[in-house]
This record gives C-alpha cells, sequence and structure tokens, in this order.
C-alpha cells in the first residue's frame, strides 16, 4: 500500500541520528517496524477498510487525514525539539548494566579510581556505555525517585505518611536541585570559567548525590539513628570525593587538574569553586534526610 | 522546608523585580556599580564585579518587558484568587 510506506520512512528519520558514532541504542526494531507503523496515520486496519477504500472519497479522505496527521507529528516534534532538546537527552540515557553498576560503585568508593576523564570522539564526549566517566542521567533520575519512596516508607514507619507527603518530598528535593543548579551557573558565569559543562551535566552530577541520600535513610530504616549518621557519612564523604576530582577536570585548566602547582588568583578561584560545590553537596545530603529518621 | 515549585515560581518572580527596579543613575552610579565602571580594561580576565554589573544591566533590558506581563498576570490572579 502506497500510504502506508510513507509513515514508516518518515519516523524512521528521527531516530537514526546521522552524526552518532556508534549507535547510541541498539536497534532493536528491526523486526517489529515493518509490521506495525506505530500509532501515526495508521487509519483502519485492513479487512474493514476494504469496503471503505472502494469509496474513492473516503480513500481520499484517508490519505489525506494520514498525511495530516504525520505532518502534525513531525511538526510537534521539531518545536519539543526546540525547547526540550530530545536527541541530547538520548544520550544521557545510553547506559548499559555494566555502567550503572561501576558508577554505583565509583559513588560509594571513588578512592581506587585512577584516570577521571571522559573520553571524547570527534569532539562529542562519548556515550556513557561506553566511559565510566561521562555523566548520565539514568541514574540521578532512578536515585531521585527512590529516595522518594524510602522517604514514603520511612514516614510509613513514623506514622507520619499521607499521599499528599510524596508529592511534597518530591517537589521539595526538586525545588532544591534546581536551586542547586542555578547557584553553580551563575558562580560559574562570574567566574568567567570556559568548560564544556552544559546545564544538563550540572543536573546529573547534582543528581548523584540521591544514590547517597536513600542510602542512609535506608540504613536509617534498618539500623537506626547510628546506622543513618554511619553510612551518611560514608556517602556523603566519597560523594566530595567523586565531586572533586569530577569537577576539577572540567573547571580548572588542565595543567592544575594534572596536580602540578599552579599559582595565581585565576587557578585558586576555581579551586575554591570547586571546593564549594562539592562541599554543597554533603550540606543538602543531610538537610534533605535529617527530618526522615528518628 | 517543604517547598513547592509555586514557591520557587514566586522566588523567581521577586528577584527578577528586585533586580529591575535598580535604577541606573540614582542608585547604581552612586554606589559605584554603573554600567560604565563595570567595563573595566580589555583583557581577557573580567573580574566578578565587571561580571556581575554587566549581568544586572543585563537582566534589567532584558527582563523589562516580560516582567510588565508576568507582573499583570500575577496580579490578575491574585486579585481572582486571593
Amino acid at each position: 500500500m502506497e500510504f502506508r510506506q510513507q509513515p514508516e520512512v518518515r519516523m524512521r528519520g528521527p531516530l537514526m541520528d546521522p552524526r552518532d558514532p556508534g549507535l547510541l541504542f541498539e536497534d532493536t526494531s528491526a523486526g517489529g517496524n515493518r509490521h506495525k507503523p506505530s500509532g501515526v496515520g495508521k487509519g483502519p486496519d485492513v479487512c474493514p477498510g476494504q469496503a471503505l477504500l472502494s469509496d474513492p472519497m473516503s480513500n481520499l479522505a484517508l490519505v489525506y487525514g494520514s498525511s495530516l496527521a504525520s505532518h502534525g507529528k513531525e511538526m510537534m516534534d521539531k518545536n519539543l525539539d526546540r525547547f526540550i532538546p530530545i536527541s541530547k537527552l538520548k544520550y544521557y540515557f545510553a547506559v548499559d548494566t555494566v555502567y550503572v553498576s561501576k558508577k554505583l560503585g565509583l559513588l560509594v568508593f571513588p578512592y581506587m579510581h585512577d584516570n577521571w576523564e571522559v573520553n571524547y570522539q570527534q569532539d562529542t564526549p562519548v556515550a556513557p556505555r561506553f566511559d565510566i566517566n561521562a555523566p548520565d542521567l539514568y541514574i540521578p533520575v532512578m536515585g531521585f525517585i527512590t529516595y522518594i519512596l524510602v522517604a514514603g516508607l520511612a514516614l510509613g514507619t513514623q506514622n507520619r505518611f499521607s499521599p499528599e507527603i510524596l508529592g511534597i518530598q518530591a517537589s521539595s528535593a526538586l525545588v532544591w536541585l534546581i536551586i542547586e543548579v542555578l547557584a553553580v551557573l551563575l558562580s560559574l558565569y562570574l567566574v568567567a570559567v570556559n568548560t564544556d559543562l552544559t546545564t544538563i551535566d550540572l543536573v546529573a552530577f547534582s543528581g548523584y548525590k540521591y544514590v547517597g541520600m536513600f542510602l542512609g535513610v535506608l540504613a536509617g530504616l534498618l539500623f537506626g539513628r547510628t546506622g543513618y549518621y554511619l553510612s551518611l557519612l560514608w556517602c556523603c564523604v566519597s560523594i566530595f570525593v567523586f565531586t572533586i576530582r569530577t569537577m576539577r577536570l572540567k573547571i580548572l585548566s588542565e595543567a592544575a587538574a594534572e596536580g602540578r602547582l599552579v599559582r595565581g588568583a585565576k587557578n585558586q578561584l576555581r579551586m575554591y569553586l570547586t571546593m564549594a560545590i562539592a562541599a554543597a553537596q554533603p550540606v543538602f545530603m543531610y538537610w534533605l534526610t535529617f527530618h526522615l529518621v528518628r | 522546608m517543604a517547598f513547592t515549585l509555586y514557591a520557587l515560581i514566586q522566588t523567581a518572580i521577586l528577584f527578577t523585580n528586585a533586580i529591575a527596579v535598580l535604577h541606573e543613575e540614582r542608585f547604581l552610579s552612586k554606589i559605584g556599580w554603573g554600567a560604565e565602571q563595570g567595563i573595566g580594561g580589555f583583557g581577557d580576565e573580567p573580574g566578578i564585579k565587571a561580571q556581575l554589573l554587566n549581568l544586572i544591566r543585563s537582566v534589567r533590558t532584558v527582563m523589562r518587558v516580560p516582567l510588565i506581563a508576568v507582573n499583570s498576570v500575577c496580579i490578575v490572579l491574585l486579585l481572582l484568587f486571593g
């Protein structure tokens, strides 16, 4: 059928990003795409459509309707892409299990890792599944959700739970995240640092502390206040070291990042900025969890 | 402590309003934060004060008209819904 071919071809277009070095995601849709062109512009199925298609007017209406629908979808995709860069977001979610497990281990125990540089490939960072140092958004999002759930659990054990509490916790943590990202952006602008840190990178780095937060609350649930304090202390120190080692390479100049002592007001200021960003993480971790553990 | 997104929006509007009402000649020049004092030299090291003054001036220029709209919307909403 002529008109069925068109929506298929158009929809495969935006998925295959031509400038993407090695495909971000494995193409598991090879078999499935032939059978069902997804959703838009489908029109009625073959069997009842036979009767309709014999009428030329409804045939025309069908073709027009399907082309209009696919055109509308294209336009919406294009406009949405202007506000929320969907293709860039896809990069941050291109993870696999090995990467996630290694990164979680790195978040809790960053002391043995030597090489913190992000590998690049033709001026764009390599996808997270190939490079453990690249930032991703999967762990922060999952950590955030887990933190909300564990907070609900903790409040439930103290008989302080109600369904609105979950929403309040979620929006409160989200607001603090936004405030922190805005503060870091402002301070990066004021110090006039030329980095390639995008806003989404900063969201990713600020989101890594949710892992430590929910580990602390979980330990507090299982082992009481001492467990909470001990695990929170451990996670705070690890996130502090992790953030310093990651941010140092991005913010400081190359010479200072390699460990050679470079004097000068500019580098000192940048070092203070890195320390401040790293020190804000444990503060937030404590601030957002201490009211959950009694 | 329990912040909502609405509180964040309110804070942002209030902050932007506060920056927008700083008058150039009557106030900023008097305390040495005027526009001409921001452009120090042409070196590649702007310095924090110059960046801050630049930021204030650009916020005032850019956000003047949108702030009128946003404030009017806020006033109408507060009158209607308290």
